[in-house]
């Protein structure tokens, strides 16, 4: 496995939108010049139900099109899939697990079956209903990963997200700022 | 110059559909094709195609939507997958026997049952004897450039088929990766206008399609489709070199590697292959003088171009993402030996059905399915020919 490779798996339940972060992210790192995979694990179709998505971010184009067992980070967008699922199976020691709760590190790592790394998290629900008015725990949570990870230069990530939302919304550029304000956020708020 | 973007394997599909813009799309959804028709849908409606965008209520339908508009002079398109591609079977041999050039697009996945939406060849390698060309794709990209050669090779003028191009379902069809598009005149000037020399509505000289094949009839017609099939190889080799001149990405009807001087060799198709080679590079690094093949072309099956290149093997791993039932081995395996047979040295082979119904394949796997090959090559026993990989419980694998 190449050095210059960073893989993310992403945990969720049908409908929250771990597809979508896993989407933004590989938007945001092509943007930034790398090579990216983004691809869903769907089982039952059905919302509510667990759902896996992937990243692979390298500077050379991965041929590999398997799901990615051995992680550096994951990212977990539902917190109450740490009890039904082995959220850190695989996942790098030295990597880390950013969790979508209000809760501190410290009182999630009991759940996370002895996982020895860095555990992180950060109130997206929060966040996003601060500067969006409604629950949307992609855009935090997606920044949060860029500040834990540095898959992407956290400054150039800003810019060329703000490229994005501005052709995203060219006809709503009012939901340009609350979307830059989640992400400034959340990438203060990530805590460990 | 090409357009770095990031698209996924359907969005990749569809934009070289916009690009060529069809006369007719004759569509009805199934998973994990629907996207297809869904970005098509949208181009419609914002003008940027001036198909003929017909919702028929069946995949039957479809096809046969499309069937009557190729005859009457068009060039038509569909997508689909899985029970829509095989409720389509009996008119994919109207299709090819009336040697209708259409282009339909086949995000791959599993058939019932259980009942599955993930992918394996079943679908696909179901309508093998269907008279379709196919042609299957490791990654978006090849996703895109398969479907912007498939329209110039299936209406070259001796050959006329119908053309299957196939993508590997959610693994390829709902993965976002990098891809490099041409422009769309660049496109449009390769793929150029449809301008067949018969059809239906041709008012000088009308033609006749689909009539009743009486015995004394019928089987030439057979054979001509059949020595259509057999013209398809060169036709998709010259739209191969054409394209490599014009965008610079090689295709042929196969792709090799690292097999110039390997003992132990795979034989797969589509995304797997990629996974492959990273097993490959592992082994090579390790003095292991591993290579694959990874197949392209299934319709026609280039059958003496592969026994060329798998002559100098020991050992050779057929896998089989699709579960013939044939209690002998799979479609892919069938062909591979067959085209094997009358080599004077050949290597030892085996088949390994693998990754049904979205089985996950693995480098791991590659390199398991390789151990067992360097077994064979030094024993020269193949142990058990018609295997199975991947199953949940490791001890249930051939090793």
């Amino acid at each position: 496995m190449s050095k210059t490779m960073t893989e993310i798996r992403w945990h969720g339940r049908g409908g929250q939108g771990a597809k979508t972060a896993s989407l933004l992210l590989a938007d945001a790192a092509f943007m930034s010049g790398k090579f990216v995979q983004s691809f869903p694990e769907y089982g039952p179709e059905r919302s509510g139900a667990p759902i896996t998505a992937y990243n692979r971010i390298s500077d050379e184009r991965c041929s590999i099109h398997s799901n990615i067992y051995d992680p550096d980070y994951v990212a977990v967008v539902d917190e109450t899939l740490l009890e039904s699922v082995d959220v850190t199976a695989g996942l790098s020691p030295e990597g880390a697990i950013i969790i979508n709760s209000a809760k501190e590190p410290g009182a999630l790592r009991p759940l996370l079956r002895g996982y020895a790394g860095r555990v992180y998290t950060i109130d997206a629900g929060t966040i996003s209903r601060k500067h969006l008015g409604a629950y949307f725990p992609n855009t935090p949570m997606l920044a949060a990963v860029v500040a834990v990870s540095k898959c992407v230069d956290p400054e150039d990530f800003l810019k060329d997200m703000e490229t994005s939302y501005r052709h995203k919304f060219a006809s709503k550029p009012q939901l340009v700022q609350g979307n830059l304000d989640c992400l400034v956020e959340a990438m203060k708020e990530v805590k460990e | 110059m090409s357009i770095r973007d990031r698209l996924s394997g359907n969005e990749a599909i569809a934009t070289a559909m916009r690009q060529i813009n069809p006369d007719v799309f004759a569509m009805f959804p199934i998973t994990p094709s629907t996207e297809i028709p869904q970005y098509f849908a949208q181009y419609v409606a914002d003008g940027r195609v001036d198909t003929e965008f017909i919702c028929v209520e069946s995949e039957h339908s479809s096809m046969s939507a499309c069937i009557g508009a190729e005859a009457a002079g068009c060039r038509a398109i569909t997508a689909t997958s899985s029970a829509g591609l095989s409720f389509m079977n009996e008119v994919l041999y109207v299709a090819a026997s009336c040697r209708l050039p259409i282009v339909l697009a086949v995000a791959c996945r599993a058939l019932t049952g259980p009942i599955n939406i993930n992918h394996d060849y079943s679908d696909s390698m179901a309508e093998r004897d269907s008279g379709f060309i196919q042609i299957y794709a490791e990654n978006n990209q090849e996703a895109y450039d398969n479907y912007l050669q498939a329209h110039r090779i299936g209406e070259t003028p001796d050959v006329r088929l119908p053309v299957m191009i196939c993508e590997d379902g959610f693994i390829t069809s709902h993965a976002l990766e990098n891809i490099e598009l041409e422009s769309d005149e660049a496109v449009r000037a390769f793929v150029g206008e449809y301008h067949p020399e018969n059809y239906l509505l041709k008012s000088e000289n009308p033609l006749a399609v689909g009539p009743y094949g009486t015995s004394p009839y019928y089987m030439e017609a057979r054979v001509a489709q059949a020595e259509a099939m057999k013209n398809a190889k060169r036709a998709i080799l010259d739209v191969a070199a054409d394209f490599e001149k014009t965008f610079g990405r090689k295709y042929g009807l196969f792709e090799p590697y690292r097999l110039e001087d390997a003992e132990v060799a795979l034989v797969l198709m589509g995304s797997s292959a990629g996974t492959a080679r990273a097993a490959v590079d592992e082994l090579r690094e390790q003095g292991v003088r591993a290579g694959l093949i990874k197949v392209r072309v299934f319709r026609p099956f280039p059958a003496e171009e592969l026994a060329e290149a798998l002559k100098d093997c020991k050992a050779v791993a057929v896998l089989d993402k699709s579960e013939g039932f044939s209690a002998c081995g799979g479609p892919l395996f069938a062909e591979t030996a067959a085209a094997c047979v009358n080599l004077d040295r050949r290597p030892k082979m085996v088949d390994i059905v693998y990754g049904l119904g979205g089985r996950d394949f693995t480098v791991d796997q590659a390199k398991r399915v390789f151990a067992r090959l360097e077994k064979i090559a030094a024993t020269g026993e193949t142990g058990p020919v018609y295997t199975h990989m991947g199953q949940r419980d490791l001890r249930e694998e051939v090793q």
